[in-house]
């Protein structure tokens, strides 16, 4: 390997956000030709080297270098005009301009006195796009488009400019197995072409067959380097997915008194939204006192299945609490009834503290209840006590989960839905809602209803798990034959 | 490229539009011509503001300051030494083009609504230095202009028709030429604008030097039809409010749905006067009836309609 082979260079890269390191020491460089997967889960840093490379981040120390030139705090649009281009995983294209017109972007010089359209820039646009396979969406607006074609939309803008580093990021995400082939041969042809290539994902999964070289990181570090093979048996990685030896409390199934009529029952179960089905003939039970987990990665299909249950989205199918049929009752009287959502998206009422966040959620209670039940909350998280007059729009993020957590509780569920509950946290507070969670299953008879990404969390907390992909129910066990049966699918 | 503008619809009805315009002093009174006089320089002030809102994706809560300081600086040297018209109303632009620089440059910097909240406040501190320095600027009574371009209605309604006209082809041209595509990106997505190799706020200055540039030649070419100055036609607050109604009244990122906007603001506020204060308040529901009920404004009201036909 020559020097002049390697196209990007990333040595000692640290990015500080304040008090926080988000990349500690991060080292990698990516040859023309060769695609280097970068790896993490959530909150890893692996965005933020991304940003760092591109020149949205300042990094805090090291060196990015660009076919040789160091760039580190370069501003974004000279890194792109020395060469590296990026795939975009959302992007917000020109709705009023056609597919060529929005291709034709990417070859427009950074200039101001560009008047008049230059007839050679379109025809090259064409051609990009004719190699993309947009060649019969040309004069189409990307409004109009499936979400697999604007996607090839942003690899046509991404390799107008000829980079030699391309980033690609979540290339996968929301795409059908077909159309992900489709996408792998793109991203292949970039390397083919002679382009350095980066592809960020959360698991070594999902870019397996597509990467040459893997690079994963952890909580802003590097935690294995190497070939798939060597990263998928390395035992940090598979200790980070997968959780270290399993000292699982699962309940069996055998041990709950309502095996007959589940106090939950979910049965083929469809939900499309528009043309695009999110659940298909989806079965699930849960038990009185029972805690399941449903596993599954960005986009299949959990939330959906929650809201369902929560009489928040419609559906085709049964849905039985302790064997009556939950159709035609609205959200608010099936959470009333004690099935009660902690939404992903927490839905706090940022501008109100603390207690008053709890108070609404016990509104409807005894005041010696509900004072009672504060007193018992507070007890279970004791940083919320410490907390209480504040505004929860000053809260830390885990802070934040761990009230609409509370807030649920507030209501005295029976049955509790906790929809990624640690999307985003550092392990720390990971350790404290874990403990709360340990702490409601030991104690007190309610069910729970976890649906979460990462598998090290879903695992100890559940009696019984359900894999959900692409909108389908693939595996149902114990936790302790997750690793040995489909762990694989979640490195 | 030609090819291009003569398949436009667009351009062919904005053409027999401004024909047809062309011919009124032929069969209506003067103080309809007058009232359509202002209207049209009203029309620059919004296309030339819809530029920054519609392209640049920047809300400019003062175009007035762009527009004062362009009308205040050609009055004044007018009002002074009396050069040729011209003179005065190159230094009304030049006045606007350095002060939107100067105004720009450090609010480029902030994001989100802090630009708009600078250049509300740049209009504020114009307004009181026209109060303060009345001694230069007419004060609070107004500026007296000695010269005008023309006395004769007809001319200069036709002064104003053309020169909407012509700002009105240059900003729509530049809205869809490969530099005006640029600033749409930077607008609406200034991350994958820079990825892609663009410097964003290079692009946003240049559109805020361009909006400066025809509204202070607008505000000047205004003060030498009126031939006087005052804060309230020039520089205080509602009249920029007037202005950006206009914009988005005749539908956002249209740049000639701006003229059209502005045009029909002003004659139905004139049209409704002998209601007195009611008159402002049923243009103003009318307004934002158009903005709740159609999003895209007069324009896009009618090519919605083209659209479903």
């Amino acid at each position: 390997m020559s020097a002049a082979d390697v196209h990007l260079e990333v040595e000692g890269l640290y990015k500080r956000f304040g008090g926080l390191t988000a990349v500690k020491d991060v080292s990698f460089s990516i040859r023309g030709g060769e695609i280097l997967g970068l790896i993490g889960p959530n909150g890893s840093g692996k965005s933020t080297v991304m940003k760092s490379i591109l020149g949205v981040e300042r990094p805090t120390a090291g060196s990015v270098r660009v076919n040789g030139v160091e760039v580190a705090g370069w501003p974004p649009h000279r890194i792109a005009r020395l060469g590296v281009g990026m795939v975009f995983q959302h992007s917000r294209p020109l709705h009023r301009q056609t597919v060529l017109e929005n291709i034709v972007l990417g070859l427009l010089p950074d200039r101001l006195l560009d008047f008049f359209p230059d007839a050679a820039v379109e025809t090259r646009a064409r051609a990009i796009a004719e190699r993309v396979g947009l060649g019969a969406a040309l004069d189409r607006r990307p409004s109009t488009l499936p979400f697999a074609d604007l996607r090839r939309m942003e690899i046509a803008k991404a390799i107008a400019r000829n980079p030699k580093v391309v980033l690609v990021d979540e290339p996968f995400a929301g795409l059908t197995a077909r159309e992900t082939a489709a996408f792998a041969r793109l991203i292949v042809e970039m390397r083919d072409d002679g382009r350095a290539v980066l592809v960020v994902d959360h698991n070594v999964k999902s870019v397996s067959a597509l990467v040459d070289r893997i690079y994963a990181m952890y909580v802003g570090e590097r935690i294995a380097e190497g070939s798939v093979q060597e990263v998928m048996q390395n035992e940090t990685v598979r200790r980070v997915y997968l959780g270290g030896a399993l000292e699982t409390a699962a309940r069996p199934e055998s041990a709950f008194r309502d095996l007959q009529t589940p106090f939950l029952e979910v049965r083929d179960l469809n939900v499309f939204y528009g043309k695009a089905q999110a659940l298909e003939n989806v079965s699930i039970h849960v038990h009185q006192g029972e805690f399941v987990s449903i596993v599954g990665l960005n986009g299949a299909g959990k939330t959906t299945l929650f809201n369902a249950i929560s009489g928040l989205a419609p559906y085709s199918g049964e849905i039985r609490r302790q064997g009556r049929s939950l159709r035609g009752k609205s959200a608010a009287s099936i959470a009333r009834e004690g099935i009660v959502q902690s939404p992903e998206g927490r839905e706090l009422f940022t501008e109100m503290t603390v207690r008053e966040n709890l108070e609404m959620g016990g509104g409807r209670q005894e005041e010696k209840d509900r004072r009672e039940r504060l007193g018992w909350l507070f007890d279970l998280f004791p940083i919320l006590k410490a907390r209480a007059n504040q505004t929860a729009g000053t809260l830390s993020g885990g802070e934040q989960q761990m009230l609409t957590i509370a807030r649920a509780l507030m209501m005295n569920p029976d049955l509790l839905i906790l929809d990624e509950p640690t999307l985003g946290l550092a392990p720390v507070i990971l350790e404290q809602i874990s403990k709360a969670l340990e702490r409601l299953r030991r104690t007190t008879p309610i069910t729970v209803l976890l649906g979460e990404q990462n598998v090290t969390f879903a695992l100890p907390h559940a009696d019984r798990v359900y894999v959900l992909e692409h909108a389908r129910i693939v595996w149902e066990g114990a936790p302790s034959r997750f690793a040995s049966d489909i762990g694989e699918r979640y490195l | 490229m030609l090819n291009r503008i003569l398949r436009s619809p667009t351009v062919w009805i904005s053409l027999i539009v401004v024909l047809a315009a062309s011919t009124l002093p032929l069969y209506v009174s003067g103080y309809i011509l007058g009232l359509l006089t202002i209207a049209y320089f009203f029309g620059v002030f919004s296309m030339a503001w819809d530029l920054l809102f519609g392209f640049a994706n920047e809300v400019n809560f003062g175009p007035t300051f762009l527009i004062g300081l362009g009308a205040y600086t050609a009055g004044i040297l007018d009002n002074l030494y009396q050069p040729p018209i011209f003179v005065c109303v190159a230094a009304g632009v030049f006045a606007a083009v350095t002060g939107g620089v100067v105004l720009a440059l450090p609010a480029l910097r902030v994001r989100g609504p802090y630009f708009g909240l600078t250049t509300l406040v740049a209009v504020l501190m114009l307004q009181n230095f026209v109060v303060v320095a009345a001694g230069l600027t007419g004060g609070e009574i107004g500026l007296t202009v000695p010269d005008v371009i023309s006395i004769d209605d007809k001319v200069n309604y036709w002064i104003s028709l053309g020169f909407m006209s012509v700002s009105g082809a240059i900003l729509y041209g530049l809205s869809r030429s490969p530099v005006g595509l640029i600033l749409q990106a930077s607008g609406q997505d200034p991350v994958q604008a820079g990825a892609l190799g663009f410097n964003v706020t290079k692009h946003k200055l240049a559109a805020f030097v361009v909006s400066a540039f025809f509204s202070g030649l607008a505000g000047a070419l205004m003060v030498f039809y009126l031939g006087a100055a005052s804060v309230g036609t020039f520089v205080d607050v509602t009249v920029g409010v007037q202005v950006i109604v206009g914009a988005v009244l005749g539908g956002r990122r249209t740049i000639l749905g701006a003229a059209l906007g502005a045009t029909f603001l002003i004659v139905m506020g004139e049209s409704l006067r002998p209601l007195g204060d009611l008159a402002t308040f049923i243009v103003s529901a009318i307004a934002l009836v158009v903005v709740l009920v159609f999003p895209g404004g007069l324009l896009g009201m009618v090519k919605g309609a083209r659209e479903a036909a």
